[in-house]
């Protein structure tokens, strides 16, 4: 029997994909959202955070109000041929508005706690603002936003609810691997279903080992 | 040279409304914690915005509200050393170092520059470690390197000895006064303890919920405070309402006493202090009789409180200190003050 290895290759890339975007994404608001008066932050935070509480298929179902090919920006976009219903890339866009909140919440936790003075004292020494927030900030928040880029990527590969309502599962053109144990199971194909669920558990150990021995590694450098 | 300062902000509890200049030499904010004189110094650097006023360093305007200047902390020129020297916790010393050289191009003249810097400083051998793998003294030497490369026109420091224990603190403290001679420009320090102020600076400004009471010579203060706040920060340990009785005679009620001044009693006195060293046994002028109330022993001085026969209940008993080997046999009946060490203090 030959493997049809898609989902796994689709759930990567989606996860990946995603996980940049919510790198990028998640770090800019908590960056920017600290520096805002309260009221508006309190309102944004709450806006950033709500995928995080909400059902994944209630966000899915927000997509595909936003998104769905009879809305306006649906219609809007098909003119350029993008598409995000029954599309893998649409899988992205589903898989990053799930995960954003985990990247935005701990790189924020660790903004918060960062010294100002550090930052402070790089602008009195001349140092440029972009300077200071990659090479000094960043640093120094790394624990944070590493298990937030982790949280992130685990979350965006394990997505189902959101996922299955924006681009279903179709065989060889948007099957993941949690829409397709699902499909498997549903189809009494239990053998198929284990497989794909050790597939999974095999990444996700292989994810937190990773993480582990470079946190392992970073404290190692710091006492030496 | 000269630094100028006129600021005014809105702190929500106080408000902070300072104008004072500063010349060549080390001039110190003496003040309690929360006075705003951390604050001040953020302004000064521009890492806070004051709501309005004028900054000017030898010439060049840093801030100035009315015709909207507000250069950025790293135009300023300006160096700031905070309380936890605030050394990047991810680079090594030689990294640190460099960050201070970040204005200077030409790669060849940044390692001269650095390797004069560890020389001076003392930090040869210790270029590769992490702040975190320094003493105190050491780190606070590395941030003063940091400092001193970037070459500001004005030095900050922010109460630049709390970090440290006390015995480490008394030799940076020599240390310090001595780099400090060699550097060309201004230096603004801020401190809580009137012994570093005293120790370390020309001139004394001292502080008060965001106000500058009063501004002179180091010596000059300590001789002459001039106000209840001042005499209380420069360590007077007696201060007491008291008011004018005559040119030369202060009353104070609550010790029942009056006293004889060598300085000319003003209109609008408020009180008076007396520090603790200055009450003597045998001193001849304003001898009163007095009572003993208890002690408590330092390591090389004694603090015997008293109180004066008249003394008002309420009014809580006089401090007076004294080297242990001077104690005498057996508490005096009497005691008396000079008249040139009667503070008068003023609102």
């Amino acid at each position: 029997m030959s493997i049809d290895w898609y989902p796994l290759t689709n759930s990567l890339r989606i996860a990946a994909i995603s996980c940049v975007l919510v790198f990028f994404t998640g770090i800019f608001f908590a960056y920017y959202a600290a520096k805002l008066p309260r009221a508006v932050k309190g309102v944004l935070d709450v806006v950033l955070t709500l995928p995080m509480v909400l059902p994944p298929t209630v966000c899915g179902y927000f997509l595909l109000l936003i998104f769905g090919v009879k809305r306006p920006l649906g219609i809007f976009l098909l003119k350029f041929g993008v598409k995000f219903v029954m599309t893998w890339y649409g899988g992205v866009l589903a898989a990053a508005v799930v995960a954003f909140p985990l990247m935005y919440r701990t790189a924020r936790g660790a903004f918060e706690s960062f010294d100002a003075t550090l930052a402070y004292s790089g602008q009195t020494l001349g140092l440029s603002n972009t300077y200071i927030f990659w090479r000094i900030r960043m640093p120094a928040c790394r624990q944070g936003i590493l298990a937030g880029t982790v949280l992130a990527f685990a979350r965006a590969l394990g997505e189902y609810g959101a996922t299955s309502m924006l681009i279903g599962y179709t065989p060889g053109r948007t099957a993941t691997i949690s829409t397709t144990v699902y499909q498997l199971w549903r189809t009494n194909d239990e053998a198929g279903a284990l497989f794909w669920v050790l597939v999974n558990l095999a990444i996700s150990t292989v994810v937190l080992l990773t993480v582990n021995m470079l946190e392992a590694r970073q404290k190692k450098a710091v006492v030496r | 040279m000269s630094l100028i300062v006129d600021i005014k902000k809105d702190l929500g509890t106080f408000r902070l409304d300072v104008q004072f200049t500063a010349e060549n030499g080390v001039t110190c904010l003496l003040g309690a914690s929360g006075c705003g004189k951390s604050m001040t110094l953020k302004c000064i650097a521009g890492i806070e915005r004051p709501d309005s006023g004028h900054i000017e360093l030898d010439g060049r305007i840093l801030f100035d509200s009315r015709s909207g200047i507000d250069l950025p902390p790293q135009r300023r020129r300006v160096g700031y050393l905070f309380q936890n020297y605030a050394l990047f916790p991810n680079m090594t010393v030689r990294q640190n170092i460099l960050c201070g050289l970040c204005r200077v191009k030409d790669r060849g003249e940044k390692e001269h520059l650095l390797g004069d810097m560890l020389h001076l400083m003392q930090l040869e051998g210790l270029e590769n470690h992490k702040p975190s793998q320094l003493s105190g003294g050491q780190q606070q030497r590395v941030a003063l390197a940091r400092i001193l490369v970037s070459d500001p026109q004005l030095l900050l420091l922010d109460e630049p000895f709390s970090a440290l224990d006390g015995h480490l603190r008394d030799a940076l403290k020599i240390e310090l006064r001595d780099l400090l001679q060699h550097y060309g420009h201004e230096v603004i320090m801020v401190t809580h303890d009137r012994t570093e102020a005293y120790n370390m600076s020309r001139e004394i400004a001292v502080m008060d919920a965001g106000r500058i009471l009063v501004k002179k010579g180091t010596k000059a203060l300590f001789a002459d405070p001039g106000s209840v706040q001042a005499a209380i920060l420069t360590g007077c340990k007696n201060v007491i309402t008291a008011w004018r009785a005559g040119d030369y005679t202060v009353e104070v009620p609550d010790w029942g006493i009056r006293l004889q001044t060598k300085q000319e009693v003003r209109e609008g006195l408020s009180a008076i202090g007396i520090r603790a060293h200055y009450f003597g046994p045998a001193t001849p002028q304003n001898r009163f009789p007095v009572e003993y109330v208890e002690e408590m022993e330092e390591p090389f001085e004694l603090i015997l409180q008293f109180r004066y026969q008249n003394q008002s209940k309420d009014s809580p008993p006089i401090w007076w200190r004294l080297p242990k080997d001077k104690r005498p046999a057996s508490f005096p009946q009497e005691l008396g003050i000079a008249p040139a060490n009667i503070l008068l203090l003023y609102d």
